[in-house]
C-alpha cells in the first residue's frame, strides 16, 4: 500500500511524517509536490504540518487552492483515508473538506507544549485501534490552533460523531475543546496536535504507545495491521 | 558612516586613483568593523581553532565538526544587537535568518537554534519589556516558520542594557560529510544571486552596526521573510544533492559588496558582475544601493553554465528568483558594471582585507576597587529571599519564552528546553548536546574570570546531559573598542577563554565579535556569550524523575564568591564583590567524574549549580520533580560561610547529583577515589524545600508555592506588568 505525503511550499513536518511512516511503521510513503497530480494507486493521503505559504493571508488558505487539492478531494470522495496534521488540518478546513475554522490561540501566542487528547470517535481510519475516551499524550505546536464552529455546526458535528479528538483541558480556547474532527463519512480527519512527534519513545517524555495507535489504525484500515 | 580620512587615503594609495562613489560604498561596507573585524582580528588568532574533529574548508561561514560515521555538525553564532534595539521583531527575526544561511552555506541542513536575549531591567523599564516581548516573537515567527526548532537559550536582564538589546542567535546544522560544499570556482563559471529581491532595506546595516547607536536608523534594519528563507533552504539542499553548487555564500552584513569580494578573495578569483542583472525590488536603485543593500534571504552561488539550467529549474519549482549577475575571472578583481559602464573595479585583496588595527588598551580604573565588598548583615529570612529569587526575572523559568518556540519540529529533540542543556539525536545513533551561556554581571567585575565562568558554565550544562564538550562558539560583545579601557576588557575576556579552551582542548569552531554596543547611559557590560557543543557517543542517559528517599550530593566547594551573584545584585542591589574563579584542575576533575558517574548509570540526574546558587539549583530540582527536599547546610563543603552565602554563592565547578540509595556507596566511593570534593547534603521527600544548619531551620518553603511563582512570574510581568515581591 502507498501513502502520499503532500508537500506545499513552506511545509516543514513533511520529512518528520515521512520518517515515521517509512522507518517506524514500514509503510511505502512518497512525497507529492503540490503542483503534481496524485496517481490512482494511492491508498492514503497525509497533509503534514508547517507554514504553507508562510501562513500568509490566513493559515492554510493559499495551499487550499493548490492543484493537488482537487485530487485529494476526489480521493476523499472515494473513501480513501486522508489525515491533515496541524497546517494540514488548516488546509483541509480551508479547502472545505472539513467543517469549521482555526483561529489564533486564545493566548495570541504560538504554543509548543505537551497536552492530553481524549479520543471521542474511534470509528475513523486513524482511530479504530483506540478505546473511546482513551488518552493520548501528544505535543501541539501552532499559533492558529483554536478550533471554532458556530452552534449549528457544532450540533451537527456531535450528532454525526464528527468530533474525533478533544483536549483533556482547555488549552487554547477551542469550541468544546475540539482538537480534531472528521468529515461526515469519517475518512477525512484533521487534528492540530502532532502524532508524528509522539510515536518514538526516544523523543516522547510520556508514553509513545497511544500516538502509535493513530498509525496502527491506518495499518488496520488497510488490512496490513496486526 | 563611511571611511574615515586615514582609510580614504589608504584606499587611494592602494588603488592609485580617486575611488568612485560605488567603490567608496563597497569599501566602507567591507572595511566596517562588522565585516572586517579590524579591531579584533589580530587578537582572535590566539584562540585554538584546530582539533581532530574540525574540518576546515575555504570560505566557510560556519564551523564544521566531524561527528563520525560520515556525518558532520556545523555551528555558528551571530548577533543582531543594533537592529534589535531599534526594531526588535525584525532585528531578532533577521538575526535568525542570517545565522541559518551561514549553516546552509556549508551545504548542511539547519537543525536547531539557540537564542540569547538581553535587555534592561524589565521590572522598571517598560521599553525593555517591549523589546523583550517583540524580540521573542521575532525569533518565534522566523524559526517556527522555517521548521527549525529553537531548543535552548537564555534570557537576562541588567540595567546596563537600558534602551538597548542583545539578541544572539546560534544555529546548528547536520549533514553528510560528502555533501559539504567544497568551495571552488572554474574558469567560465557563473555567479548567481538566488532568493529575495534586493531592496532599500538594510542599506548601510553593517556600518550602522559598527557605530554607537545614536539615532534610530530604521531603514538600516532588514525586513524578515521566513517563507522565502524556507524555500531557499529547500532549493539549496536540492541543488546540493544534484551537485550543482561549486561555491556558495550567504548575503549578510555588507550585502553583495562583502559576499562578492570575500568569495573572490577566499577562492583567489576575480568576479565581474552587472548590477542591472540583480533582481531588485525597486527600479530606480543606484549601483551603490544595490551593492550595499542588506535585504535578507539571498544566497550567492557559483555554478557552471552546464549546471545553470538545472539550478534554474529548482528555483522555478520553489518560485524563487535566481539571476545570473556575473561570471568568474582570474584577475583577482571585483569588477562591478552597470550595463556597459564600469562603476567599480577593485582588487579583491584590497576590499576584503581591511588594515587591521592595533588598538591601545588600559585596565579600567573601576576594576581596582570593584571586588572590595560592602559589609552586609546576613539575611534573617532566607525563605523570603529564596522566594524572591525564584520569582526574579533572571531566575524565573523561561517557559513563557520557549513555549512560543517550536522546539519539537524535526523530531530530534530528546532532552527539551528547560533542562541544563538540550539534546538532539543524530542519524548515526549519537547525540548532540548544546548550550549557550553568558554572565555580564561577573564579566563586569572581572572580565577574565567572568568569561572563563561563562565557558565553564556552558561546559557544565552540557556535561549534565552526559556529553563531552567537543567544540565552542564565542560571541564577544563589548562597547566602543576605541576606548582603551573597554578594549582591555575585551582582551582580558579573550585571553581567559583562550586559556580555558587550550587547557580543556575544546577548539573554537566559530565566533563573532560585536563592538560598539553603547546605550544612552554608556557601554554595555562585557558580554561574552559562549556556546558549547557536546557529543554523547554511546548510550543516552535520560535524566530520571526524582523520588522520595533519593539523596542529594553536591560536587565542588562553595566559596565566598558573591560578586555578580543574583543575591548581591537583585537582593542587595550591590554591584561588586569577589568574582567566582574557576580552578582549571578542579573543573576538569569534576567534569570527568560526573561524566563517569552518568556513564556508569550511578546517578538519576545531574543539575548544574549556577545562578542563585545551591538554594536555587536544589529548588529547581524540587519544582520540576514536584517533591520536597531536606538539606543540611553544615554538610556543604565550604570554609565557615554564613548561611546566606552557602545558599546563594555562585561558585563554579559545582554539580548537584541525585542518587538512589542503592547507588549511593558506589558513587561516593568513585568520587572519593578520584579526590573530588563532595558531600552528601540531604534527601528528597515531603512537600517543602527545606534547608537547615545543625538542625536549625534556615529555609522552609512549600514546593507548590515556589513552583507557581517560578513558572508564572515572567509571563505575569511581561503580559500583566505584575511584579511579585
Amino acid at each position: 500500500m502507498k501513502v502520499a505525503v503532500i508537500v506545499f511550499p513552506g511545509s516543514n513536518c513533511d520529512r518528520d511524517m515521512y520518517h515515521v511512516l517509512t522507518d517506524v511503521f514500514d509503510l511505502d510513503a512518497q512525497y507529492f509536490w503540490h503542483e503534481k497530480g496524485l496517481p490512482k494507486n494511492i491508498d492514503a493521503v497525509i497533509l503534514p504540518g508547517g507554514f504553507s505559504y508562510g501562513d500568509r493571508l490566513r493559515a492554510g488558505v493559499i495551499a487550499a487552492h493548490s492543484p493537488i487539492i482537487k485530487d485529494v478531494q476526489k480521493m476523499s470522495e472515494k473513501g480513501i483515508p486522508v489525515l491533515g496534521v496541524c497546517n494540514g488540518f488548516q488546509i483541509l478546513v480551508e479547502s472545505g473538506l472539513l467543517p469549521g475554522v482555526l483561529l489564533k490561540n486564545e493566548s495570541l501566542n504560538f504554543m509548543c507544549e505537551w497536552t492530553d487528547l481524549v479520543v471521542e470517535n474511534n470509528k475513523t481510519p486513524f482511530t479504530n485501534q483506540f478505546k473511546k475516551n482513551e488518552k493520548i499524550p501528544i505535543p501541539i505546536a501552532n499559533g492558529e490552533g483554536r478550533y471554532f464552529a458556530d452552534d449549528d455546526t457544532l450540533k451537527h458535528l456531535k450528532k454525526n460523531n464528527q468530533i474525533v479528538f478533544r483536549y483533556g483541558n482547555s488549552v487554547n480556547g477551542s469550541s468544546n475543546q475540539i482538537a480534531g474532527v472528521c468529515n461526515e463519512d469519517g475518512n477525512v480527519v484533521g487534528m492540530m496536535p502532532h502524532p508524528e512527534r509522539a510515536v518514538e519513545s526516544e523523543i516522547n517524555p510520556k508514553d509513545s504507545k497511544p500516538s502509535s495507535l493513530i498509525f496502527e489504525s491506518l495499518l488496520t484500515e488497510m488490512g496490513v495491521g496486526n | 558612516m563611511s571611511l574615515d580620512e586615514q582609510e580614504l587615503s589608504e584606499l587611494k594609495s592602494k588603488i592609485g586613483r580617486e575611488p568612485t562613489s560605488t567603490e567608496l560604498n563597497i569599501v566602507a561596507a567591507e572595511w566596517s568593523e562588522h565585516c572586517s573585524y579590524k579591531s579584533s582580528k589580530r587578537h582572535l588568532k590566539m584562540l585554538p581553532m584546530t582539533g581532530p574533529l574540525i574540518i576546515n574548508e575555504k570560505g566557510y561561514d560556519s564551523g564544521v565538526l566531524d561527528v563520525g560515521d560520515g556525518y558532520v555538525v556545523t555551528a555558528h553564532i551571530e548577533s543582531h544587537n543594533h537592529p534589535s534595539a531599534v526594531e526588535p521583531y525584525g532585528g531578532a527575526a533577521t538575526g535568525v535568518g542570517g545565522v541559518i544561511r551561514d549553516i546552509l552555506s556549508a551545504g548542511t541542513r539547519p537543525i536547531a537554534l539557540f537564542d540569547g536575549l538581553r535587555f534592561g531591567d524589565v521590572e522598571k523599564d517598560l521599553q525593555a519589556r517591549w523589546l523583550f516581548k517583540n524580540a521573542v516573537t521575532g525569533v518565534a515567527d522566523y524559526g517556527n516558520c522555517l521548521g527549525i526548532p529553537t531548543i535552548g537559550g537564555e534570557v537576562e536582564f541588567d540595567e546596563c542594557y537600558e534602551n538597548y538589546a542583545l539578541v544572539d542567535v546560534a544555529a546548528l546544522g547536520f549533514g553528510k560529510k560528502e555533501n559539504l560544499i567544497k568551495n571552488h570556482a572554474k574558469k567560465g563559471d557563473l555567479v548567481v544571486l538566488m532568493g529575495g529581491s534586493t531592496g532599500r532595506d538594510g542599506i548601510g546595516g553593517s556600518q550602522f552596526a559598527s557605530d554607537s547607536l545614536e539615532s534610530e536608523n530604521r531603514s538600516a534594519v532588514q525586513i524578515p521573510d521566513p517563507f522565502i528563507e524556507k524555500l531557499i533552504i529547500e532549493a539549496v539542499l536540492e541543488a546540493r544533492n544534484g551537485n550543482l553548487i561549486h561555491a556558495m555564500k550567504d548575503l549578510g552584513g555588507g550585502g553583495l559588496s562583502c559576499a562578492v569580494s570575500e568569495t573572490a578573495d577566499a577562492l583567489e578569483i576575480g568576479i565581474e558582475m552587472d548590477v542591472n542583472k540583480v533582481h531588485a525590488r525597486e527600479s530606480d536603485m543606484v549601483p551603490e544601493e544595490i551593492m550595499v543593500s542588506e535585504s535578507q534571504e539571498r544566497m550567492l552561488i557559483i555554478t557552471s553554465p552546464a549546471k545553470l539550467k538545472k539550478l534554474e529549474k529548482i528555483c522555478k519549482k520553489f518560485s524563487i528568483a535566481c539571476s545570473v549577475i556575473g561570471h568568474v575571472k582570474f584577475d583577482s578583481h571585483m569588477h562591478v558594471k552597470k550595463g556597459k559602464k564600469t562603476v567599480a573595479h577593485l582588487p579583491t585583496g584590497v576590499v576584503a582585507n581591511a588594515t587591521l588595527l592595533d588598538l591601545p588598551s588600559r585596565e579600567p580604573e573601576y576594576l581596582k576597587t570593584i571586588e572590595t565588598e560592602k559589609k552586609f548583615r546576613p539575611i534573617s529570612n532566607c525563605s523570603k529571599t529564596l522566594m524572591k529569587l525564584v520569582a526574579s526575572p533572571n531566575i524565573a523559568s523561561k517557559i513563557w519564552v520557549y513555549q512560543q518556540y517550536d522546539h519539537e519540529v524535526g523530531i530530534r529533540t530528546v532532552v527539551k528546553p528547560g533542562s541544563d542543556a538540550s539534546v538532539l539525536r543524530l542519524d548515526n545513533g549519537k547525540y548532540l548536546s548544546a548550550k549557550i551561556d553568558g554572565n555580564p554581571k561577573q564579566c563586569y567585575i572581572n572580565p577574565r574570570e567572568g568569561a572563563i565562568g561563562c565557558f565553564e558554565e556552558a561546559c557544565r550544562n552540557v556535561v549534565c546531559t552526559g556529553a563531552r564538550p567537543i567544540g565552542m562558539l564565542d560571541h564577544l560583545q563589548f562597547g566602543n573598542p576605541n576606548d582603551p579601557e573597554i578594549f582591555w576588557t575585551f582582551l582580558e575576556s579573550l585571553k581567559g577563554l583562550t586559556d580555558f579552551a587550550k587547557f580543556f582542548e575544546i577548539p573554537c569552531v566559530g565566533g563573532k565579535v560585536s563592538l560598539f554596543n553603547e546605550t544612552p547611559v554608556g557601554p554595555i557590560k562585557p558580554t561574552p556569550v559562549i556556546g558549547v557543543l557536546g557529543l554523547i557517543e554511546k548510550k543516552l542517559h535520560r535524566p530520571q524523575k526524582t523520588s522520595k528517599g533519593d539523596y542529594l550530593i553536591i560536587v565542588g566547594d562553595t566559596k565566598d564568591e558573591m560578586g555578580g551573584s543574583e543575591f548581591f545584585e537583585y537582593v542587595h542591589k550591590f554591584v561588586g564583590g569577589k568574582c567566582p574563579v574557576v580552578d582549571f584542575e578542579d573543573s576538569k576533575k569534576h567534569m570527568d567524574s560526573v561524566l563517569n558517574l552518568i556513564d556508569g548509570d550511578l546517578v538519576k540526574s545531574v543539575h548544574d549549580c549556577s545562578k542563585g546558587g545551591l538554594a536555587v539549583a536544589a529548588s529547581e530540582l524540587c519544582m520540576t520533580n514536584q517533591i520536597g527536599c531536606d538539606i543540611s547546610l553544615d554538610k556543604v563543603p565550604n570554609k565557615n560561610l554564613a548561611d546566606d552565602r552557602i545558599l546563594f554563592s555562585e561558585s563554579h565547578s559545582r554539580y548537584i547529583l541525585t542518587v538512589e540509595k542503592k547507588n549511593l556507596k558506589a558513587s561516593e566511593n568513585f568520587l572519593k577515589e578520584n579526590h573530588v570534593s563532595f558531600k552528601r547534603i540531604g534527601k528528597f521527600g515531603g512537600e517543602n524545600i527545606q534547608f537547615s544548619n545543625k538542625g536549625k531551620s534556615v529555609i522552609d518553603l512549600r514546593v507548590d508555592k515556589a513552583k507557581k511563582a517560578w513558572l508564572n512570574s515572567l509571563r505575569e510581568l511581561i503580559i500583566d506588568g505584575k511584579i511579585r515581591t
